[in-house]
C-alpha cells in the first residue's frame, strides 16, 4: 500500500492543492493576523512622514504573473499615501508590461478616494526604456528624465512636479518587483543620491533580501502574500479604506495549502522509511 | 582577425568601463551614458529584429511542414500579427488595452499559478529526512510555512516570531555567505573574458 | 531681573568643494549652536539669495558653476529668533578625477586581478586540482542517454541576457555539449529568450558541429528565439518538452520563478535534467526536480572543469584565494570590533 501511495498519480496532489485553495475562499476561516517587524518598519515609516511635503515614490516593477502578491501592496501602500496626503509620484516600471500593473491599482484605489488630484497630490509616469540609468538620472531631475507623464502631459506643468524635482524632495522610494530591481535601487539611489528605498516583493525572494534589512539599506519590506496582507490589516485598523483586502482574503487559503503541504511532506516520509525499512 | 577584434574590443570596453567606475568626471559619467544608454539599447533593439525573424521562421517552417502541434505555432504567429496591428494601429488604445487586461494578465497569472501544484508534486517526491542535514532542512522548512501563514499565529502566538529570527539570522548569514562568494565567481569570470583568457563565447577555439 | 537670549550665529562655517564627485557642487559645514533648532544657508555670489534650510550642520548646494567663487552665509534659527550671519570663506566647485571612497574597492579588485593573472601564469604546463563536481560529470552520460533513446537534448541557457555572468557560463557549457551531440548525430534544441543571446549560441552551435567534423548536420531552426516574455518562454519549453520528449533537459543559466514549472514538468517526461544556476532562490526547486543541479560558483567554474584548460583552472585558485583571504577578513575583522576595534570595518566602507 505504501509503494502504491509513493507512485501516487501527481494529478491526485494537484486535485488536493486545488481543494485548499477553493474551499478557505468560500468559506473563509477569518485567521487573525499578526504583524512582523519588516512590515511595520515600512508602514511606520510611510505613516510618519508629513503631508504635503517629500514625496514617495512607488515603482510598480512587476508583470502579472507575480500580480496576486505584489499588486495588493501597491494598492494599500497607495491608499496609505492618499489617506495620509503624502504625495505619490507613481513609476510604471523598467519594463513595458509593468506599465499596466500600475494603471490596474490606480483603477481600483482611485474610486474611495474622490478628492484626491491628479498633479496635485499624485503623478503617473508611463515607462521609458533604461533600467539603471533612469535610476540615476532620476537623481539630477525627474522631469528631464521622463518629459512628460503617462498622459502625454509635460511634467514641468503639473505642481507636484514643480516641487519635486529629484530626490532631494522624496523621502522614500519603494521598489515591488519579483526580480532583482530592489538592490539596483539600493545601488543607484541610496548608495548615489541617499534616497531612502522600501522594498515589496514575492514571497520566495523576499528571504535573500534580509541582508539588505539588516543593514538598513532597506527601511523595510513586504514579504509575499503576507506582506501585503499584514499592511491591509494596518492601514484598516488606521481607520483607511482598505478596499477588497485581496491579501487577505487569501491568507486563508495560503494557510490550508501550507498545512497541505507539510502533510503530504509527512506523509510521503513516513512511506519512504517504512518501504525503506521492508527493503 | 575575426577573432582577434572582438577581443580587442573586450579588452579595451572591459578596463574602460572598470575605470568609469572609479572617475567621477562629468566626461566619466558622459562615456557610461553613451554606452550604456545609446550603444546597448540601440543594439539591442536591432537584435530583436534577429530575434523576430528567427521567431517567424520557426513557426512558419512548423506550420509548412505540418509537423506536430503545427497549429500552436499558427496561434502564436496570428497572435503575434494582430497585437502589433492593434497596437501600432490604435496607438496603445483601448483595444489594446483589453488585450493586456484580459488575455495577457490572466495567461501570465495562471503560468505562474502552476508553481503551487508543482511544488506540492515535487515536495511529495522528493522532500526526504534522508540524512541529517535534510531532516534539518525539513524541520526547518515546517516551522518556516507554518509561520509564515496566519495559523502559524493561531497555533502559537511566538511562531512568526521564531520565524522570523530564522530570517534574520541563520538565513541571513547563508545568504550573505552565498552573495560573497557568487560575487567573487563574476569577477573573475569577467575578467577572464576581460583578458581573453575565455573565449567559448565567440564560439570555436 | 531681565534675561536676555541671544542666538549665537554659527561657528567654523567653512565651505569647499563637495569631495568625489562631478563637480557642480559645494558642502558648507558649521558648528551646532544651541538653542537652534533650524539653519538658513544663503549664496552670495552678486547679491544674497537664501538657497535652502536644513535641521542638520551640514548643506550641499548642488546649483553652481565649476571654478566660479562663491561665499556663503548661515543663520540659526529658533522659533521667531533668527542670528547674525555667519560667512564662509570663498569656495569653488570642481569635478573631482579619482573617487577616493572607492580606494578600497580599487585596491581589492587589482590585487584579486594580480593573484588571477599570477595564477593563470603560475598553473601552465601544471595539473592543478578540481574537486569534482558532479553534475558536469554527468553532462556526458546525458547527452548518451539521449543517443541511446534515439531523443533530442533540449538546452535552455536560461533568462537572460549576455551580460549575466550566468549565461556566458551557460553558453560555455553548450560548446561542448553540442560537440558531443554532434559526434552522436543526436538533435539539440536549444531555445532562447533573448535575441543576442540566441546569436550568440547559434554560433557556439555551428562551430561545435564544424569541429566535430558534421558541419551538414547543423540545423538553424534548432536554436531559435522564443520570446522574451518570462512566462510564455516557460509555457513555450514546456510544449516543447511535451512533444519532442527529449531524453535529456538541461538548464543552464540564469534562472527564475519559472525554474519549477520547467523542471517538473521535464520531471514528468521522463528526462534525465541537469540544472545549474546562481539564482540561490532557485536552487531548491531545481534540487528537488532536478537529478543534478551545478551551485552558484560551480557553474563559473564548468568551462575550467569541462576544457581541463590550465589557464582557466590556473583562475579558479584566485577565486580560492579570494575566498580564503575575504573569510579571513571576516572573522578577524569580527574579533577586532568585539574589542572595539574598527580597523577592518572601516576598510570595507564605502561612503
Amino acid at each position: 500500500m505504501w509503494e502504491k501511495l509513493l507512485r501516487l498519480d501527481r494529478r491526485w496532489i494537484f486535485v488536493l492543492v486545488a481543494l485548499s485553495v477553493l474551499i478557505p475562499l468560500l468559506k473563509p476561516l477569518g485567521l487573525p493576523m499578526k504583524t512582523t517587524e519588516p512590515v511595520l518598519n515600512l508602514y511606520t515609516y510611510i505613516d510618519t512622514l508629513k503631508p504635503h511635503d517629500k514625496a514617495v515614490i512607488l515603482v510598480t516593477d512587476f508583470d502579472p504573473s507575480t500580480m496576486p502578491e505584489l499588486l495588493p501592496m501597491a494598492e494599500a501602500i497607495m491608499r496609505h499615501c492618499f489617506a495620509r496626503k503624502i504625495p505619490l509620484i507613481l513609476y510604471g516600471g523598467m519594463y513595458p508590461t509593468f506599465v499596466g500593473m500600475a494603471k490596474m491599482a490606480l483603477s481600483r484605489v482611485l474610486p474611495d478616494f474622490p478628492d484626491v488630484k491628479y498633479g496635485e497630490d499624485y503623478v503617473f509616469l508611463g515607462y521609458i526604456p533604461g533600467t539603471s540609468l533612469i535610476i540615476l538620472s532620476m537623481g539630477e531631475s525627474i522631469s528631464k528624465t521622463f518629459g512628460n507623464d503617462y498622459y502625454g502631459n509635460k511634467l514641468d506643468s503639473l505642481p507636484l512636479m514643480q516641487r519635486v524635482k529629484n530626490y532631494d524632495q522624496v523621502a522614500l522610494v519603494i521598489d515591488l518587483s519579483g526580480s532583482g530591481t530592489p538592490v539596483w535601487w539600493i545601488i543607484y539611489g541610496y548608495q548615489r543620491y541617499g534616497v531612502r528605498v522600501g522594498c515589496g516583493t514575492t514571497a520566495v525572494s523576499a528571504a535573500q533580501y534580509y541582508p539588505y534589512l539588516q543593514t538598513g539599506q532597506f527601511v523595510g519590506m513586504l514579504g509575499g502574500l503576507k506582506g501585503a496582507a499584514e499592511y491591509e490589516t494596518l492601514i484598516e485598523r488606521a481607520g483607511i479604506p482598505p478596499g477588497r483586502k485581496t491579501a487577505s482574503i487569501g491568507m486563508d487559503a495560503q494557510s490550508i495549502v501550507h498545512l497541505m503541504l507539510i502533510f503530504l511532506i509527512i506523509l510521503g516520509n513516513i512511506g519512504y522509511f517504512i518501504v525503506r525499512r521492508k527493503r | 582577425m575575426r577573432r582577434t577584434g572582438p577581443l580587442v574590443v573586450a579588452f579595451i570596453m572591459g578596463f574602460a568601463m572598470i575605470f568609469q567606475y572609479f572617475i567621477p568626471h562629468p566626461l566619466s559619467q558622459k562615456f557610461y551614458e553613451i554606452m550604456v544608454q545609446q550603444w546597448l539599447i540601440i543594439i539591442s533593439i536591432f537584435l530583436y529584429l534577429f530575434g523576430l525573424r528567427s521567431f517567424t521562421l520557426y513557426h512558419y517552417h512548423k506550420v509548412r511542414r505540418k509537423k506536430e502541434g503545427w497549429y500552436f505555432s499558427l496561434i502564436a504567429l496570428l497572435a503575434a500579427l494582430i497585437t502589433v496591428i492593434i497596437g501600432f494601429g490604435t496607438r496603445r488604445g483601448p483595444l489594446f488595452d483589453k488585450i493586456y487586461d484580459y488575455i495577457l494578465a490572466p495567461l501570465q497569472a495562471t503560468m505562474f499559478s502552476l508553481l503551487a501544484f508543482f511544488i506540492a508534486s515535487a515536495a511529495y517526491r522528493a522532500f526526504r529526512a534522508r540524512n541529517l542535514e535534510a531532516t534539518l532542512l525539513l524541520v526547518t522548512a515546517t516551522i518556516v510555512m507554518l509561520g509564515r501563514v496566519p495559523f502559524g499565529a493561531f497555533m502559537w502566538h511566538k511562531l512568526p516570531d521564531v520565524v522570523e529570527w530564522i530570517l534574520k539570522y541563520p538565513n541571513m548569514a547563508a545568504q550573505r555567505g552565498i552573495l560573497i562568494g557568487v560575487g567573487l565567481g563574476m569577477i573573475a569570470t569577467s575578467m577572464k573574458i576581460i583578458l581573453g583568457i575565455e573565449r567559448s563565447y565567440l564560439g570555436g577555439e | 531681573m531681565i534675561y536676555l537670549f541671544f542666538l549665537l550665529p554659527p561657528a567654523g562655517v567653512e565651505a569647499f568643494d563637495t569631495p568625489n564627485d562631478e563637480g557642480g557642487s559645494i558642502t558648507i559645514r558649521w558648528k551646532e549652536v544651541e538653542g537652534a533648532k533650524v539653519y538658513l544657508i544663503y549664496r552670495k555670489k552678486d547679491t544674497l539669495e537664501l538657497i535652502g534650510k536644513t535641521y542638520d550642520t551640514e548643506f550641499s548646494d548642488d546649483e553652481v558653476e565649476d571654478g566660479v567663487e562663491y561665499v556663503y552665509g548661515v543663520r540659526a534659527v529658533a522659533g521667531t529668533d533668527t542670528s547674525d550671519f555667519a560667512f564662509s570663506p570663498p569656495a569653488a566647485a570642481s569635478p573631482q578625477l579619482f573617487d577616493t571612497s572607492k580606494l578600497n574597492i580599487f585596491f581589492a579588485v587589482f590585487i584579486y586581478l594580480f593573484f588571477i593573472v599570477y595564477f593563470v601564469r603560475a598553473a601552465r604546463g601544471r595539473t592543478l586540482f578540481i574537486r569534482r563536481i558532479a553534475g558536469l560529470d554527468a553532462l556526458d552520460e546525458a547527452v548518451g542517454r539521449a543517443t541511446e533513446m534515439g531523443r533530442p537534448i533540449l538546452y535552455v541557457p536560461g533568462l537572460s541576457g549576455m551580460g549575466d555572468v550566468a549565461t556566458i557560463a551557460a553558453i560555455n557549457i553548450l560548446k561542448p555539449v553540442a560537440k558531443k551531440a554532434a559526434e552522436y548525430e543526436t538533435p539539440i534544441i536549444v531555445p532562447n529568450c533573448d535575441p543576442i543571446v540566441m546569436t550568440v549560441a547559434q554560433q557556439v552551435v555551428k562551430e561545435a558541429y564544424l569541429e566535430a567534423g558534421r558541419p551538414d548536420a547543423y540545423r538553424e531552426d534548432n536554436v531559435f528565439f522564443l520570446t522574451d516574455s518570462q512566462f510564455a518562454y516557460a509555457a513555450g519549453v514546456d510544449g516543447i518538452m511535451m512533444r519532442e520528449r527529449p531524453a535529456t533537459n538541461l538548464f543552464m543559466g540564469m534562472f527564475y520563478a519559472e525554474s519549477l514549472i520547467l523542471a517538473e514538468t521535464g520531471n514528468m517526461t521522463g528526462a534525465i535534467q541537469i540544472a545549474g544556476t546562481d539564482a540561490v532562490a532557485q536552487l531548491p526547486f531545481f534540487i528537488a526536480a532536478c537529478d543534478y543541479t551545478i551551485i552558484g560558483e560551480e557553474l563559473y567554474a564548468a568551462s575550467a572543469y569541462l576544457s581541463q584548460d590550465p589557464k582557466l583552472v590556473g583562475s579558479l585558485k584566485a577565486q580560492d584565494l579570494g575566498k580564503a583571504i575575504l573569510m579571513f577578513l571576516l572573522l578577524l575583522g569580527s574579533i577586532l570590533s568585539l574589542c572595539n576595534i574598527p580597523l577592518i570595518l572601516n576598510f570595507f566602507r564605502t561612503l
